[in-house]
């Protein structure tokens, strides 16, 4: 039976996105040094520039230096590539941190609930409550209190998706404690949390992983949203997001500045995506058995 | 089964007080002063100082708050601060263009993809698998107002198909009849849609794959029964907690679609009526809407829960 | 599958039933207009909400309104005439005039409606501190005594810009000023469709098949109200692509304000074209807090004033060369009161004598708190600019971004910048509200009761009180330009430039009038 890393490596989606997610991470990391300029400058001369344009650009210090503009500029005229090389960076951030926080929170509350009648009335109650409140206006509010930093924006993207996975793995477990396996384990007094971490969490953590990517695409993508409102990070920030909500006033005309950070966006939610299909195929013991 | 209802239904009291007053003190405690928006640009302290006070947003907030709750046991959501309208005047003018969006969406989903995950799964590795795969993970890599735009370019500006905007009631004395409703709605369905297929999608596979994987699947092989049977009476049907736990997750997921869809489209639902009350700080209206979307999301999750009982005879209450 | 079936052919058949059915208005008598904002308040002496001034020219008239040329003209005036010693001023209506509900306009309803609108307005303030009393000794006859001769009698009730002297029905106008009104009665060239009113999608008006124009031919605001339409629907649309490809697509016939950066492509495609309404513009500023430090030193502001130029502004939030222009006075440049003659002020950055008045004036390094609101597109690039300029002359920016709802309710209050209150903000103005001392906002320099920035300087006070009696045009001129010198000498405020903001129409559309920045919808036709 091939060890587990051999199996990760094996699965063709793993590959392609930890390849996708790596390249994405070096590009973020290596931004300063990529021909980029100071991605919040602007220069009232360089304004809706084609891609592929080069000149002067005067910086915010007073200096002026000799710059391409590989993807053009906006209509603040700020250089489109550098801030889409640095948009990674918030935007991998906001993604990952985003769903750590979710996953733990909802994993460690939706094993309660499905596992302890008791626990699960109460909370159940409690995450139907802070589901009702719709995700949009929670993180609009909490951005509005706490500002509009990376910080404050992760909890508030992060605090809507927590009744979610909390759902969805009550459901597994209830489900799962029906399962003989779980049964036995019961009758043989084993303690609870023994039989949650041996039993019931590696089942879970198929479906956490699949859901963890998705709130991790999702987080990317609301963040865009809470841009598209206005209301999300201030574009001294750049976000692949806020870049693509900023330059859709003009996409019929000028394309490249909703196109372009889309071109990074994509494929790293899609790469985020595949990984985690990747992940669950392999850790799935029930798939592990039809494969190997 | 109906004691089961019943005291779920009562539950639902205090998961409402609590979620009303969050709201009601969280918007109070917030930045940002209806009374300042309202009174406009030529404004001064003063009139603004005036206008709080007419709408008793000088008063201690847990006072505001009891009134606010003897309102609405009467049946009273408020009056809007920003439109001059009764809230729920408002509301029902704005909840068909919403659930004909959401409905719609929801059933073009479920119709799409449940049938191509099952398939997926059932032919796992093949090209309807790796297609589906790849399509679905791409449908939720996009911003929805990414796919609004590039639907909008190609069908209604490039081959003019279809309208750009706007939305045409399906009853009452304004209506243009059932075409015209359905003719608005045909490119927010595709743009909010393509989310869900995706998400439905991926795990109608996930699901029917494990469930494929279980020993009554071999069981039922064996028994000579037909494909087809295996799969939707076998594989399927054991597959669907998950599933329609996604779909009553998904229409909780729909707020955020439906936000950004009904601004693109300029539809007038519930959706934009959220946005503006948050952005204007219309306090009667947002705590009216949370309200609703409150009893909405509780009676979701009923159903979805009561459908597990159904579905999964294992479960028992 | 049986269930989908007969659900697929009932559509189908539905389809071809509504194929063949009638629609009620011709096309070409049905008008769709997108305005720049929703229209939410619909009490134009409530609000000075320009969307919501528009909305009062469809269902409400006015005594007098300005010409194409600025000169104030009667409208549902018939005659009046003034006494000899000035104090007495006689209106005479025009008969025939009824309101929506079928009663005729008398004096009493006009002098309700006054009453109402000087108790809200800055200018009807000023005009009925000299007032004695309205007398209503005809049903068509108003009679206006003053204490004193007052030289704006006619400037007020013609003035074009919010808030507007739109008279109502007096039982309307009893509604105190504070209040909103409930009923939308007007007396228009259209009546409105409350029954039809989606707030926040669709305001519906028809015209007023007994609305009494006048004879001549419009000009600005003035003479007659033609009207071509049955019906026009004012649709709402937030998002601004979409606004574009509406219009582009045929399904609405204007869009009032479309963004700058579509201004390009718009001028070259078919099927539209692009117009201007309100050729004198707008106008951006920059406003100071005069309670707190560091702007509550003349010399600090001055500082700030050196600090930043007006071309980087315009060319950053506009973006359109031949739409902007530079105007160094504080009253827009095609106005009658623009004095480009300031030797206070150049409008040209210059950081490096900011630097030095800033060590000067003993500047200690404290951050400004500059709001900026991340929503609002037509104004949001203001303090991205000014930032940049302000740091180059050696000033500390704090930039404070939030909604506009949390601006509006920031700048309300009158703590220290530390404690939530701030230090400099940015507006646009219509060139319509800042023309005259007596309507700008920013000259309300009451200190504590004034307006935003709560400048205190009685000198400005006092030569708005002398304007509003002098007689003579060049006497008016004088004391404006003398007011002007005023701001800038205690930096009240920066002027950041001026703009246009055409208006897209597609081709079949005609008769656009060009007005004090309002978009009238009579005069319009399509082919």
């Amino acid at each position: 039976m091939a060890t587990l890393q051999q199996r990760l490596w094996d699965h063709g989606s793993v590959r392609f996105g930890a390849a996708v997610l790596l390249l994405v991470l070096g590009i973020s990391l290596a931004a300063p040094w990529l021909g980029t300029v100071d991605p919040a400058a602007m220069d009232a001369n360089t304004i809706n520039q084609a891609a592929g344009k080069s000149g002067a650009f005067q910086l915010p210090d007073g200096s002026v230096v000799q710059h391409t503009f590989w993807l053009g500029t906006d209509n603040f005229g700020r250089d489109v590539y550098s801030r889409v090389m640095y948009g990674g960076r918030i935007s991998l951030v906001v993604g990952v941190c985003t769903a750590l926080l979710a996953l733990s929170l909802g994993g460690v509350c939706g094993m309660l609930a499905g596992y302890f009648r008791q626990v699960d009335a109460v909370l159940m109650r409690f995450m139907d409550g802070l589901m009702a409140i719709p995700a949009v206006l929670l993180a609009i509010a909490l951005v509005a209190v706490l500002g509009a930093n990376v910080a404050t924006v992760v909890v508030a993207i992060a605090i809507p998706e927590v009744p979610r996975v909390t759902r969805l793995v009550r459901s597994l477990v209830l489900s799962l404690r029906e399962e003989a396996y779980v049964e036995a384990a019961r009758a043989l007094a084993t303690p609870t949390v023994v039989i949650l971490w041996r039993h019931v969490l590696p089942n879970a953590m198929a479906p956490l992983l699949v859901q963890g990517t998705f709130v991790a695409a999702s987080a990317v993508l609301t963040e865009a949203i809470l841009s598209f409102l206005g209301l999300g990070l201030p574009p001294d920030v750049p976000t692949w997001g806020n870049i693509m909500a900023e330059g859709r006033v003009q996409f019929s005309m000028q394309p490249g500045n909703v196109l372009f950070p889309a071109m990074f966006l994509v494929p790293t939610v899609l790469a985020i995506n595949l990984l985690g299909d990747g992940l669950r195929d392999v850790l799935d013991p029930k798939f592990a058995k039809r494969v190997g | 089964m109906t004691t089961f209802l019943i005291r779920r239904l009562l539950a639902v009291l205090p998961v409402l007080l609590v979620v009303s007053l969050l709201v009601f003190f969280m918007l109070r405690l917030a930045p940002g002063d209806p009374a300042a928006v309202i009174a406009g640009n030529n404004a001064t302290s003063e009139d603004i100082a005036q206008i709080r006070e007419r709408m008793g947003l000088d008063q201690p907030i847990p006072m505001q708050y009891a009134r606010w709750l003897k309102q609405v046991v009467q049946g009273d959501l408020g009056y809007s601060y920003y439109l001059s309208k009764p809230v729920t005047a408002l509301v029902a003018q704005r909840l068909e263009p919403t659930l004909s969006l959401a409905l719609g969406t929801v059933l073009l989903a479920v119709c799409i993809a449940v049938p191509l995950g099952s398939l997926a799964a059932w032919r796992m590795g093949g090209w309807l698998d790796r297609g589906l795969s790849a399509f679905s993970v791409a449908g939720f890599s996009v911003p929805v107002f990414v796919i609004a735009y590039l639907l909008i370019y190609v069908f209604a500006m490039q081959l003019q198909w279809l309208p750009v905007q706007g939305y045409k009631p399906l009853g009452g004395p304004q209506s243009q009849g059932t075409w015209a409703w359905m003719r608005q709605l045909i490119l927010p369905w595709l743009t909010l849609s393509t989310v869900y297929v995706a998400l439905i999608a991926r795990i109608t596979r996930a699901s029917v794959s494990e469930a494929l994987q279980e020993d009554y699947i071999r069981t039922a092989r064996a028994k000579g029964l037909s494909e087809q049977t295996v799969l939707v009476r076998h594989a399927l049907a054991n597959a669907a907690v998950p599933i329609v736990t996604v779909v009553g997750i998904g229409v909780a997921l729909l707020i955020g679609g439906v936000v950004v869809t009904e601004t693109v489209f300029a539809i007038p639902g519930l959706g934009s009526l959220t946005v503006d009350a948050v952005l204007n700080r219309d306090f009667p209206v947002i705590q009216g809407l949370v309200l609703l979307f409150s009893l909405s999301y509780v009676l979701i999750n009923l159903l979805v829960d009561s459908s597990y009982v159904w579905l999964d005879p294992r479960i028992r209450h | 599958m049986f269930v989908q079936t007969i659900a697929t052919l009932a559509m189908a058949f539905a389809f071809v039933v509504e194929l063949h059915a009638q629609t009620t208005v011709p096309a070409n008598k049905v008008f769709r207009f997108v305005p720049h904002a929703n229209l939410a308040v619909l009490d134009p002496i409530w609000t000075t909400a320009y969307v919501t001034r528009n909305h009062g020219y469809m269902i409400y008239d006015t005594l007098f309104s300005e010409d194409a040329k600025g000169k104030i003209q009667p409208q549902m005036v018939q005659s009046h005439s003034t006494s000899k010693d000035g104090k007495v001023w006689t209106f005479k209506l025009r008969s025939g005039l009824a309101f929506h509900d079928g009663k005729p306009v008398t004096s009493e309803d006009v002098a309700a409606s006054l009453k109402r609108w000087a108790s809200r307005d800055a200018m009807g303030g000023v005009l009925f501190n000299f007032v004695d009393k309205l007398e209503t000794p005809e049903a068509d006859t108003l009679r206006m005594v003053l204490k004193e001769p007052c030289a704006i009698v006619l400037e007020a009730l013609g003035k074009a810009s919010s808030n507007v002297p739109f008279i109502m029905p007096a039982r309307i106008a009893a509604t105190p000023g504070t209040e909103q009104i409930k009923e939308h009665i007007g007396s228009g060239p259209f009546l409105f469709k409350a029954e039809e009113f989606k707030p926040g999608s669709v305001a519906v008006y028809e015209r007023n098949t007994k609305y009494v124009s006048r004879s001549e031919p419009p000009s600005g605001l003035a003479g007659g109200r033609p009207v071509n339409f049955d019906r026009v629907e004012w649709v709402i649309i937030r998002d601004p692509q979409t606004q574009f490809n509406a219009i582009l697509a045929g399904e609405v016939d204007m869009v009032e304000q479309p963004s700058f950066e579509q201004y390009e492509t718009l001028k070259k495609t078919a099927g539209v074209k692009m117009d201007d309404f309100a050729p004198a513009g707008f106008q951006y500023i920059m406003r100071f807090n005069h309670l707190h430090p560091p702007f509550n030193n003349p010399k600090i502001r001055q500082a700030a004033m050196l600090a930043v130029g007006q071309q980087a502004f315009i060319n950053t939030q506009v973006g359109v060369p031949e739409l902007v222009r530079l105007c160094r006075s504080i009253y827009p440049c095609s106005s009658l009161y623009a004095d480009e003659n300031t030797p206070g002020f150049t409008g040209v950055a210059n950081p490096a004598k900011a630097r030095e008045l800033l060590k000067e004036a003993g500047y200690d390094g404290r951050p400004i708190v500059m709001m900026r609101p991340t929503d609002l597109s037509a104004i949001t690039k203001l303090p991205l600019v000014a930032k940049q300029q302000l740091e180059a002359a050696g000033f500390k920016v704090d930039l404070q971004q939030m909604d506009w709802a949390s601006l509006v309710a920031r700048r309300a209050k009158k703590e220290p910048p530390a404690q939530g209150g701030w230090n400099m903000f940015f507006t646009t103005w219509s060139a319509q509200d800042i023309d005259s001392p007596l309507t700008s906002a920013m000259l309300n320099a009451k200190g504590a009761a004034g307006w935003f920035g709560w400048q205190d300087e009685p000198r400005i006070e006092a030569l708005k009180a002398k304007f509003a009696r002098a007689q003579e045009v060049a006497e008016r001129k004088k004391i404006a330009s003398g007011i002007q010198a005023l701001v800038y000498e205690t930096a009240a405020y920066v002027p950041l430039g001026e703009y246009r903001n055409p208006t897209v129409m597609r081709n079949n559309v005609s008769g656009l009038l060009q007005t004090p920045g309002i978009p009238v919808m009579w005069g319009l036709a399509k082919r």
